[in-house]
């Protein structure tokens, strides 16, 4: 077998700039009256500010950017959001919902 | 062929316990057929036969069903699912539908171009199970030569087409000491997640149980190997740790409590609220040939039999943890204490706890007997080194 590439844990930064991968389904469920994510052999059930988050997850917008928009949408300090949403991010990437 | 499905144990959309709600996922046994031979398999020990599957055209109405009841995830299974010449059509119903599609399989019998027509027609994600990491050793278990060879070429097709790879390791005294070496597999094959799945002793593991307990002493050497590559591998590979209940101090809240998340089609059509349920007497299973999926779920005498918890005795009936494990296992609490409606035996608050630990310690200390493998009609020893 060829050298395989070793994977790397992806640390979310400021300036990363993050999406969902193919797999990864973000979807609301009309039956439930929530929104879901569809991953392999799990479901999760974000929060309210998880989803906002990952629907600005768009492989353009860096997290910094995200913040700011967020900041504005809910009149909350920028940095504060910002530190709370990579903190956020940092753990739907180890759960693989995230990549850069 | 593999062990039990995983359940999306994440969502937790009611806090109703009585009454019935919308399952999750749906385990799709579409054949029993399988070319390997895994002694630990969890299908039943009486294989439906292929003569009676159901049609296509009956897997596409199940699919859709599905998916109006409300499930969110279908686990296409078997038997080697790859095994149906009409999978593609099955995925392609179910993922039109709507429904998270996964392919639980042993791989030997696809191709790359199978492969990626799957994708193509909307598969999300591939399962694939290994026996071991030593090619010699993992041929021996499944009675397939040439298989652990084969199944590294899948793992490696299914990077190559980017979806994304789960490697499903059940684990027992014949390859427990390769976990390392497991791990180190997944990572270079390039999986998100693996199963570490000890085995769970019902039919065809039940049969095997002295061949395939592991000692104590070798299953918390397995934690602590998880532990430390859980750590390790953050962000890299995604660990799922089933222990083997002989070994814990309470039972697992089977398929998520009975009928509370997950449901069951067998290839003929039978409903069941879990995998092994038809060892269980006075149930009677509902067939997707005579009544529709969403009035089985609801109403079936099987699912509502141990649904919620008030058919439970003591000590589950008065135990703080009763909505947390429900009791464990029905099929185990049966075969092992005669009443499905008793405590599993794996809670160390069962009577019968102390005497049935017991037995892993024994077995697990005595050499392996032989593989009873898994074949169709009958179970005969085999002659292995």
């Amino acid at each position: 077998m060829a050298e395989p590439q070793t994977p790397a844990r992806l640390i979310v930064q400021a300036d990363s700039v993050l999406k969902l991968p193919r797999h990864i389904k973000l979807r609301h469920d009309p039956g439930r009256g929530i929104y879901l994510i569809l991953a392999p052999e799990r479901v999760f059930e974000p929060d309210e500010i998880s989803v906002e988050v990952l629907k600005l997850c768009d492989g353009e917008r860096s997290v910094t950017t995200i913040a700011q928009a967020l900041s504005e949408q809910f009149q909350a300090p920028a940095d504060v959001i910002l530190a709370d949403i990579i903190e956020m991010l940092q753990d739907l990437a180890d759960k693989g919902v995230v990549k850069s | 062929m593999t062990d039990a499905p995983t359940l999306p144990r994440e969502a937790d959309t009611s806090s109703s316990e009585t009454c019935a709600r919308a399952p999750v996922g749906l385990l799709a046994e579409l054949t029993h057929r399988c070319p390997l031979q895994c002694p630990y398999c969890s299908n039943p020990v009486e294989l439906e036969r292929s003569n009676t599957e159901l049609s296509t055209a009956e897997w596409q109405d199940v699919m859709r069903q599905a998916a109006e009841l409300g499930i969110l995830q279908v686990h296409l299974s078997g038997g080697e699912p790859t095994a149906r010449r009409d999978l593609e059509d099955i995925i392609k119903t179910a993922a039109d539908a709507g429904l998270y599609t996964n392919l639980i399989t042993a791989g030997v019998l696809l191709t790359k171009e199978r492969l990626a027509k799957l994708q193509e027609l909307g598969l999300d994600h591939v399962q694939l199970s290994i026996q071991d990491v030593d090619a010699a050793n993992a041929d021996r278990i499944a009675a397939y030569k040439g298989g652990s060879d084969k199944k590294r070429e899948v793992a490696k097709w299914v990077r190559e087409l980017d979806m994304p790879l789960t490697i499903n390791a059940p684990l027992h005294r014949q390859n427990i000491d390769n976990l390392p070496a497991i791990i180190d597999y997944s990572v270079e094959v390039g999986a998100g997640r693996l199963e570490v799945a000890h085995i769970q002793y019902y039919a065809w593991a039940l049969k095997n149980r002295a061949a395939l307990m592991p000692t104590q002493e070798a299953f918390m050497k397995t934690v602590e190997i998880v532990n430390e590559a859980k750590e390790r591998l953050k962000g890299i590979l995604v660990f799922d740790f089933v222990v083997p209940d002989y070994y814990a101090k309470y039972p697992k809240p089977c398929m998520g409590g009975w009928g509370r998340g997950v449901m069951n089609v067998t290839p003929s059509g039978r409903v069941l609220p879990c995998h092994a349920a038809e060892s269980l007497p006075g149930l009677e299973f509902d067939n997707v040939r005579d009544r529709p999926l969403a009035d089985i779920w609801l109403k079936g005498q099987a699912f509502e039999k141990f649904r919620g918890t008030e058919w439970m005795k003591e000590p589950c009936r008065s135990c703080s943890r009763k909505e947390i494990d429900f009791g464990g296992c029905r099929c185990q609490a049966y075969a092992l204490t005669g009443d499905a409606a008793n405590t599993d035996p794996a809670c160390s608050l069962s009577p019968h706890h102390t005497d049935w630990a017991k037995v892993a310690e024994q077995e697990s200390h005595k050499p392996a007997p032989e593989f009873i493998y898994r074949r169709m009609g009958k179970s005969d020893t085999a002659t292995t080194g």
